[in-house]
């Protein structure tokens, strides 16, 4: 099992590598370690919300509510800012992900609780977020002269070599890792999605645990709209719009299976940059930025479609030799 | 996306007809549906005019179309997120076709052949390949609407003939749009064949274990493929709907339109899980979706406001039965 996961992030990580090939015939200075240091900070929000998504998809859950999240969170830090720009930055990102925890949490009660499928929940809260973000803003932009220098300059500054987001997102990956692979709650996150009822079984607190990755998927989706909203410059309800999709392409991309259980950290990261990719090489290589989305689709649906291979249910297979018979 | 299974309990006998249509889950979407309805003709004295009435339905005739069939999709297990993609396409084709001198006949035609083409595409991934519906689509929905990106860009069709407007803005008999009438009709062809049919029967089925169909000589995969042309078909004359209704095309038309017809689903009481639900449901979902964002329109709230209604009343509507049930059997947790 495990040399076959591994199996399948190279693949992954071979079709980058390709990708980068292909785009350095077009545009020879894209694959010089400088711009490939621009493009992972550029994807550095994406990897670390594809991370929130992916703990929750390995339930068999589904959260469809984070750029929501990241929309409302980004708001509230930024009217925090634009109010009072004496609060310290540090402070503001704890508010951040304590906001994001809260609505994490919300989810997940619903979840947990009252027994509600989370594409449900999730599909509610998506829009109850959002509108929300337009009652606490009245409508209104918070912009750049409204935000002080810090809130805007904390995660550019350079920290040997690399920008404080990017450094951000690695700690996050890290943790992550730590968590998913060498932690109680990490392997049970991997059992229920592999088998919910061997996890009751086993001792695991299968409502308990979807209650935990909705509160890791929220927290992120928090310290993500404070990343979102200083890097871009601009607080409004129209912001990460949609987003919540292009965090599960991510996700599916990095070969972590919807049906649950299947999928590592190593997988969102890698299919993260290659969206990540995509959307930063289309200008250098005058194609009109127009193709974006329709590429990302070819490439989810090429992405299951070679996931799915190894993803074969025994039962399948059984019936699909009863159906020959 | 489904929990610990748990035991079906399957009832010996059915319980009392009038019984069981009380407290159906029909019943409580009508008692909201005329709270609203109360609410709003109290709140605002524009509202119980025929012709505002009127209006209210172009809020969910459109949307209403396609979660009928996506109703049937969702009883059968699966989900097509790419039914908003659907509509852009199609109507970037009938653009194009416009900009070529084609007349009305050949516009409808083209918006439902596309429509249709894009859903058999679907179902031949999901059916064909074996994938998970809900990946397949969003993968769908960018490429979709990335092809009428890449065809229109920033750009708009216009210019669509005046015979064309009918099938969005005509009117049936006095205050009765076409798009109504054709919804309701809709409606009732979608009742007849879930509810009266042996392929509605099979449609349950497959949603409740469509290995036990496989073996009981049900073609799955055949019926799975039909329902996913069928949204594809009803993606398209929305589609011709909401291109009529407009008069023009942008690569943006419909954003957002799968969501809130998957609301529209499960607020009628479908089972996101599959196997169960009705098309009445989804009827009264559609009605009550329409009230709610046309009183509250009436009463100047922003559509962003709006729709926090609608997704409170959807967690609200699907967690009252469970709460309700939970706090009666007195083990509320």
């Amino acid at each position: 099992m495990k040399s076959f996961l591994k199996y399948r992030e190279i693949w992954l990580l071979a079709g980058i590598v390709v990708l980068i090939g292909l785009i350095s015939t077009r545009f020879p200075g894209f694959a010089n370690p400088a711009n490939l240091r621009q493009v992972f900070n550029d994807t550095s929000i994406l990897m670390i919300l594809a991370l929130g998504q992916m703990v929750v998809i390995l339930t068999r859950s589904i959260d469809l509510s984070m750029a929501s999240n990241l929309c409302f969170t980004g708001m509230v830090v930024a009217m925090l800012n634009a109010a009072h720009p004496a609060i310290p930055i540090p402070v503001l990102i704890v508010v951040a992900l304590a906001l994001g925890l809260v609505l994490g949490a919300i989810n997940g009660f619903l979840v947990w609780r009252l027994n509600i499928p989370s594409i449900v929940v999730t599909l509610g809260t998506l829009t109850i977020y959002r509108g929300a973000t337009f009652v606490v803003s009245g409508g209104a932009w918070v912009n750049a002269d409204q935000m002080s220098p810090d809130f805007i300059n904390f995660q550019r500054a350079a920290l040997l070599g690399l920008p404080v987001l990017s450094w951000i997102a690695l700690l996050v990956i890290a943790v992550f890792f730590l968590v998913m692979t060498r932690t109680a709650i990490g392997r049970s996150i991997y059992a229920i999605g592999v088998n919910p009822t061997a996890s009751v079984y086993a001792g695991i607190d299968v409502g308990r645990t979807k209650f935990i990755v909705f509160c890791i998927s929220g927290m992120i989706g928090g310290l993500a709209g404070y990343l979102w909203i200083s890097r871009y410059v601009i607080a409004s309800v129209e912001v990460a719009n949609g987003y919540e999709l292009n965090i599960i392409a991510a996700c599916v991309i990095g070969g972590i299976s919807i049906a649950g259980g299947i999928g590592s950290v190593c997988g969102a990261v890698l299919g993260a940059l290659f969206l990540g990719i995509i959307s930063n090489a289309l200008p250098v290589i005058n194609i009109s930025p127009f193709w974006q989305m329709a590429i990302s689709g070819s490439a989810i649906i090429l992405a299951v479609v070679l996931n799915a291979r190894g993803e074969r249910r025994q039962g399948r297979i059984i019936l699909r030799k009863a159906e020959a018979a | 996306m489904t929990d610990t299974p748990t035991p079906r309990h399957i009832p010996d006998r059915l319980d009392k007809p009038l019984s069981s249509a009380i407290f159906s889950w029909e019943a409580l979407l009508v008692v909201i549906a005329v709270v609203i309805f109360a609410v709003n003709s109290f709140a605002s004295p524009y509202f119980l005019d025929p012709w505002s009435l009127s209006d209210l339905t172009f809020n969910f005739t459109e949307k209403g179309l396609i979660a009928l069939a996506m109703a049937l999709l969702i009883i059968s297990g699966e989900i097509d997120l790419s039914v908003a993609a659907i509509v852009a396409l199609a109507s970037t084709m009938m653009g194009m076709a416009v900009q070529a001198g084609a007349g009305t006949p050949v516009l409808a035609a083209i918006g439902i052949a596309v429509g249709l083409a894009c859903g058999a595409f679907n179902g031949l991934l999901v059916t064909r390949l074996g994938l998970p519906s809900i990946v397949v689509t969003i993968g769908t929905m960018s490429l979709f609407r990335g092809i009428a990106f890449i065809i229109l860009g920033d750009q708009a069709y216009k210019g669509y003939p005046e015979s064309f407007a009918f099938f969005g803005q005509g009117y049936v008999w006095w205050v009765f749009s076409f798009e109504l009438a054709l919804f309701l009709v809709a409606a009732l062809i979608y009742w007849f064949v879930l509810h009266r049919t042996s392929f509605g029967r099979r449609v349950f089925a497959i949603g409740n274990n469509p290995v036990a169909c496989q073996f009981s000589g049900v073609r799955v995969d055949r019926i799975k493929f039909i329902l996913f042309c069928l949204t594809g078909l009803m993606s398209g004359i929305a589609s011709v709907l909401i291109t009529s209704r407009l008069g023009s095309t942008r690569p943006s038309i419909a954003q957002g339109y799968e969501l809130e017809a998957i609301t529209m689903v499960v607020l009628g009481g479908v089972s996101i899980l599959g196997g169960a639900g009705s098309i009445l449901g989804v009827v009264l979902a559609a009605f009550i979706m329409g009230l709610v964002t046309f009183g509250l329109g009436l009463l100047n709230v922003p559509g962003i406001v709006m729709s926090i209604f609608i997704g409170l009343l959807l967690i609200v509507v699907i967690a009252l039965p469970i709460v309700w049930r939970r706090l009666r059997e007195g083990r509320f947790a």
